[in-house]
């Protein structure tokens, strides 16, 4: 796994940050980057349909989460779909049946997908590379098959008429631009809280894991268990953005938790560029974007989105996000 | 209470026979990707799209050119593996050197495209297409059960079919050959061999392979453009539990599976779409290797 890693990115030199950027760990490009998302996230709403930006950053949250394991632990999880489904099924339950309030309803989906990450990573992790692709999605094709009959999804139907609540017990979340600020809060904390562990030390060993294992391994690390925690991380960010999502249109089904999700996340992340720490966001958005246009063009969407997934595998490797900090030389 | 378990499996019986049924698709399926993986390090994802495709050829032979089942047995393998050949050659070839992350998610790409298409062409809804004459007529009598001619002859070609593919690869020359070049194919070539081109035909025959069981599977599920692509994620469970070192034991994994399949349907019919993957999952555990594998 060494030079034909599947996210070879050099470590270049640290370059110094933006002042008060730096301690989140950006490097110069990486903190104006930075700064453009935030300008982006705070104008968005007033030049754009605010649900569309929401479905966008829910599935930017959702991507990230996914790069966390495929750009810097280089596993290629096939089955992603399962948290960010389940996630929204206990989101969607727990506001609705329960009562729970949005922030809480979020919460306890990033909670399942904790769970479910911890038992599937503990029997995936067992096998690497190809194997571990192919557990994943089998692993995410039983828990679709469990949704499809367990009561309380709703079968076919899935959970409908999902309240969005009061935030807090307090801000009622009715209003679509203010729905806006909460999952705008949901994604900047997630995009950071991932950003972190990418910096931390911790998240050196995961590269340094990706890059060579047996070595790793040989210098005292317990990779299983750094890859677990990875695996779990990234599975609560995934249900996080799963249950952001649910109430957000006020409904889950089982299309979150098919194999085509899973599918669809390797493809914004492949498309923005493994391993960047933009990449993921930026291929969301092309994606949610690209879907909302050629909604009307029916199985052609399908057709387009093999087509992007073989011209980035054959010929788009570093993808968009990737190729840019190519061309300008920086890190992004 | 053994009383019991027996009288339900008397009358769940046929399940338990259908079950293998289900296990010739597994065998054949699980069989070309271990074929596949073997000589080319790639799993391949677009399998499924390939064994719905043989079951479309089929039925475009019938219907475009009144040609039958049987010829279609034969066609129908020889036009899909022609299929990917060009796949192999035009994008497959250039990922050899590449994480083998890169071949799964290619071929996932073109089982995208594929089914695509197919469901712009042909729409969602299943199409017609019936057995044989010849393998129509009254069910079997097993004794115990009627069987349908046709299933009955599922079971056997793909046990044949297996069979056949297994002497190839071990006891000829040219499996030697296949078998020396997965173990180190640089020195097979320095010894003169072709193995790019073995390689290209060895994705061929493992294509070939899915299409002869689109084929077989016409007659007995409607042909749709999705017929392929949940089938692929429980052989991929299946290839999980057997591993993927032995030939003979993808085709015992496979019946096998399909066996208990049928076995659940009999007496918890809730689990029988989740049982290969509750399987897979104590395999995991107990033998990480899988049941075959080589670890």
């Amino acid at each position: 796994m060494a030079a034909d890693s599947i996210t070879a990115t050099p470590e270049t030199s640290r370059v110094r940050g933006l002042p008060g950027l730096q301690a989140l760990g950006f490097n110069r490009a990486q903190s104006i980057a930075f700064l453009l998302l935030l300008a982006f996230l705070a104008i968005g709403p007033f030049f754009l349909y605010p649900v569309f930006l929401m479905k966008l950053l829910c599935f930017a949250l959702f991507a990230c989460a996914f790069n966390l394991l495929i750009g810097y632990v280089g596993l290629l999880s096939f089955g992603h779909a399962m948290f960010f489904g389940m996630g929204g099924y206990l989101a969607a339950h727990s506001a609705k049946v329960w009562g729970f309030t949005p922030e809480l309803a979020i919460l306890t989906g990033g909670a399942m997908g904790a769970l479910l990450g911890v038992i599937s990573g503990w029997l995936a992790i067992r096998r690497q590379g190809i194997y571990f692709a192919m557990i994943t999605l089998a692993l995410a094709q039983m828990v679709y098959f469990l949704c499809l009959q367990m009561r309380f999804t709703g079968g076919e139907d899935g959970i409908q008429g999902v309240p969005r609540g009061r935030l807090f017990g307090v801000f009622d979340l009715s209003a679509d631009l203010s729905m806006y600020w909460l999952v705008a809060a949901v994604f900047l904390i997630g995009f950071l809280l991932i950003n972190r562990v990418i910096h931390s030390p911790f998240g050196q060993v995961l590269t340094a894991i990706r890059e060579n294992e047996p070595r790793a391994i040989s210098l005292g690390y317990r990779a299983d268990d750094y890859k677990m925690l990875a695996f779990v991380l990234s599975a609560t960010l995934a249900g996080v953005a799963g249950g952001t999502k649910a109430l957000v249109f006020g409904i889950a089904t089982l299309t979150d938790v098919y194999w085509a999700m899973s599918g669809e996340v390797v493809l914004m992340t492949l498309l923005g560029g493994l391993g960047t720490v933009f990449g993921p966001a930026v291929g969301a958005a092309v994606i949610v974007t690209m879907q909302n246009y050629l909604a009307e063009f029916g199985a052609w969407v399908t057709v387009i989105q093999g087509g992007i997934f073989v011209i980035c595998v054959v010929a788009f490797r570093a993808g968009i996000v990737g190729e840019i900090a190519r061309w300008l030389r920086v890190r992004l | 209470m053994i009383e019991d378990i027996l009288f339900q499996l008397e009358l769940g019986l046929p399940q338990v026979v259908l079950g293998l049924v289900n296990g010739a698709f597994y065998a054949l399926l699980s069989l070309g990707l271990a074929v596949i993986f073997g000589m080319l390090n790639v799993i391949n994802f677009a399998h499924g799209a390939q064994f719905m495709m043989g079951a479309f050829v089929a039925w475009m032979l019938l219907a475009w050119g009144g040609i039958g089942y049987w010829w279609a047995l034969v066609l129908s393998p020889l036009i899909v593996g022609a299929f990917g050949i060009v796949i192999e050659k035009l994008l497959i070839s250039r990922l050899y050197k590449l994480d083998h992350l890169y071949g799964l998610l290619l071929t996932f790409g073109l089982a995208l495209i594929i089914e695509g298409v197919f469901r712009n062409q042909f729409g969602s809804s299943g199409l017609p297409y019936s057995p044989p004459e010849s393998l129509g007529g009254p069910p079997v009598d097993l004794g115990f059960m009627f069987l349908p001619k046709y299933r009955l002859w599922v079971v056997v070609a793909s046990l044949v079919v297996s069979l056949a593919t297994w002497l190839v690869i071990e006891k000829t020359r040219l499996g030697a050959y296949l078998r020396a070049a997965t173990e180190n194919a640089a020195l097979v070539q320095a010894f003169g061999v072709n193995v790019p081109r073995m390689v290209t035909l060895t994705y061929a025959a493992g294509v070939a392979l899915a299409a002869f069981a689109g084929v077989l599977a016409a007659p007995i599920y409607s042909v749709n453009p999705q017929m392929g692509s949940s089938l692929i994620i429980t052989v991929f469970a299946v290839v999980v539990i057997g591993g993927m070192g032995s030939i003979l034991g993808s085709v015992l994994t496979g019946f096998g599976l399909g066996l208990v399949e049928g076995l659940a349907k009999v007496f918890y019919p809730e689990a029988s779409s989740t049982v290969i993957f509750v399987i897979m999952a104590i395999v995991l555990l107990a033998r990480p290797a899988g049941l075959f594998g080589r670890a």
